[in-house]
């Protein structure tokens, strides 16, 4: 196995509050390999986002260590929780702002704005303001914009929570077609048991708050995965598994 | 001249403006054919309350000679220099007292005392100080303008969603990035707003520095017009401000709906 591009030790997070502090995260620690697909499971609050966060460098831990192989952090794409769009820009606009944000060529962007709007379905809208987007339509420009200026570490909040289901497994697809064709590394948290063992290498499950690891769980279904794959016994057997982790 | 509505110019079509426009209209009409009616038939001197023909002769006769263009572009001079130094120096304290706790703690006192004086108070100092110029007019005016934009600026530059700052740090953008990418867009808003108040407020500045002494502007004319019992001339003074308070209030009000454009219809 390569080494690790991402290796994460002993994090703790205490958020500052009235009573001693609020311990958000609890010791954790575990390494992320080059193109590996790592999902986070666990119950709400157990510090998922707060994860996410330290990774990207939005925020410090109190203790412990993110360090990147390369020493620098890499190009990184994330999807938040919430879309987070910026109101004044419209869908393409949205979109295109990771590579502003790089200083590229405005044809190029603009080219590969439209390539994102196809992938995500949403010819016709490139025009569209926020406001006139409905949640899951809003999700999928996030989704555009973390996957257009080719990161190579990408951090996903829940990314398709707002979906419909039948959206959701396109973009499952999706996803694991543009990781495997681009080679990234993926840190995806969410809510859905299926969907981890639909995308993931490896499934990380935390405890209830202060979140610390509780299960490491390697993903060994062969890919690429269909949707008949659900109905297998060992796809049973590993779900199983990690609903006992999360309850 | 003094029928501009305060409401949104360049939207919508010809049926909108026309139906927007005609109360204005109608009420303008009425209210003048009141005046008259009275003016007429209550005996009261015209020196006291001048009919609207008098007013409207006084009106032709001062754009004739060209001293109602002279006084009113003097006017106008101060007021938009007022606003431009008043408006910089808001929105740059203001975006320093949004960004620094420390900065608002230090500062915000004073702001708060500041605004305790009435600037009527202070203006014949200022004329002392700098002269009956334009330039005692034009810092009246700033000072006047400073306070609501000052304001707004800090309201809307912490307004700025957090998550927004995330996004742009995960990408790694400049402080410049930030600025011009993010916060000035997502405040804009709520600075308009300020700058809406700040313009109507920049008249009553430049005309409270010219009440105290001046030898020009509107505010001139307006004293001649009272020690010369030549009433129809103040109205004319009067109405001429009104309809510059309304302009600017109508150019910031056309700037909100151009710049503003995305956000929700309300
Ligand atoms: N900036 C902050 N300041 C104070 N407390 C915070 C902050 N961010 C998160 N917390 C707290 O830390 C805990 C973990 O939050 P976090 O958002 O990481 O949970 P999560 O696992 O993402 O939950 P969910 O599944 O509901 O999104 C929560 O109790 C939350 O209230
Ligand atoms: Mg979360």
């Amino acid at each position: 196995m390569p080494p690790p591009i991402l290796t994460i030790r002993n994090l703790t997070t205490v958020f500052p509050d009235e009573n001693g502090g609020l311990r958000a995260l609890r010791d954790v620690s575990f390494d992320v390999h080059p193109r590996e697909f790592i999902c986070v499971l666990g119950p709400s609050g157990s510090g998922k986002t707060t994860l996410l966060r330290i990774v990207a460098g939005l925020l410090q831990p109190t203790s412990g260590q993110v360090t990147f192989a390369r020493k620098q952090q890499p190009r990184i794409g994330m999807v938040f929780q919430q879309a987070n769009l910026m109101p004044w820009r419209t869908v393409l606009q949205n979109i295109m702002l990771p590579l502003e944000i790089r200083g590229d060529g405005d044809h190029d962007a603009h080219k590969k704005a439209r390539e994102m709007i196809e992938l995500v379905g949403l010819q016709g809208f490139e025009n569209s303001l926020p406001r006139d987007l409905s949640g899951g339509m809003a999700q999928r420009v996030a989704i555009a914009r973390a996957l257009i200026h080719d990161p190579d570490l990408l951090l996903l909040d829940e990314p398709f929570g707002s979906l419909d289901a039948l959206t959701r497994e396109r973009m499952w697809t999706e996803l694991s077609r543009i990781w495997q064709a681009r080679q990234k590394t993926v840190l995806m948290v969410t809510h859905s048991i299926s969907e981890s063992l639909f995308l993931a290498d490896r499934v990380l499950v935390l405890t209830q708050r202060p979140g610390t690891i509780k299960m490491d769980l390697n993903v060994d279904l062969p890919r690429p995965r269909r949707d008949e794959m659900r109905y297998t016994a060992h796809f049973g057997k590993l779900a199983r598994k990690l609903k006992e982790a999360i309850e | 001249m003094f029928c501009l509505p305060p409401s949104p110019f360049g939207r919508g079509n010809q049926k909108d403006m026309t139906k927007r426009f005609l109360p204005v209209f109608l009420s303008t009409l009425a209210f003048l054919f009141g005046w008259h009616v009275f003016t007429r038939y209550s005996g009261i001197p015209n020196f006291i309350l001048p009919s609207p023909l008098s007013v409207w002769a006084r009106f032709l006769k001062a754009i004739s000679d060209g001293s109602l263009q002279y006084h009113t572009w003097i006017t106008l001079t101060e007021i938009l220099l007022g606003l431009l130094a008043g408006v910089t120096f808001a929105t740059v304290l203001g975006y320093l007292l949004a960004k620094s706790r420390a900065l608002e703690k230090v500062l915000s006192p004073y702001l708060v005392a500041s605004q305790a004086i009435p600037v009527i108070a202070i203006a014949p100092l200022l004329v002392i100080w700098l002269g009956d110029g334009i330039l005692s007019k034009v810092v009246i005016c700033a000072l006047i303008v400073f306070f609501p934009v000052l304001v707004n600026t800090v309201v809307g530059v912490r307004a700025v969603p957090a998550a927004l700052y995330d996004l742009m740090r995960s990408l790694h953008a400049s402080r410049a990035q930030i600025l011009w990418k993010v916060e000035v867009p997502a405040s804009l808003p709520v600075f308009l707003g300020g700058l809406r108040i700040g313009a109507t407020l920049s008249v009553i500045g430049a005309i409270v520095g010219e009440l105290v002494d001046a030898e020009e502007g509107l505010g001139f004319l307006l004293q001649v017009g009272d020690f010369q019992y030549d009433t129809p001339m103040v109205f004319v003074a009067v109405f001429t401000l009104i309809a510059l308070a309304l302009a600017l209030y109508g150019f910031v009000r056309a700037l909100e709906v151009r710049l503003l454009k995305w956000q929700d219809k309300t």
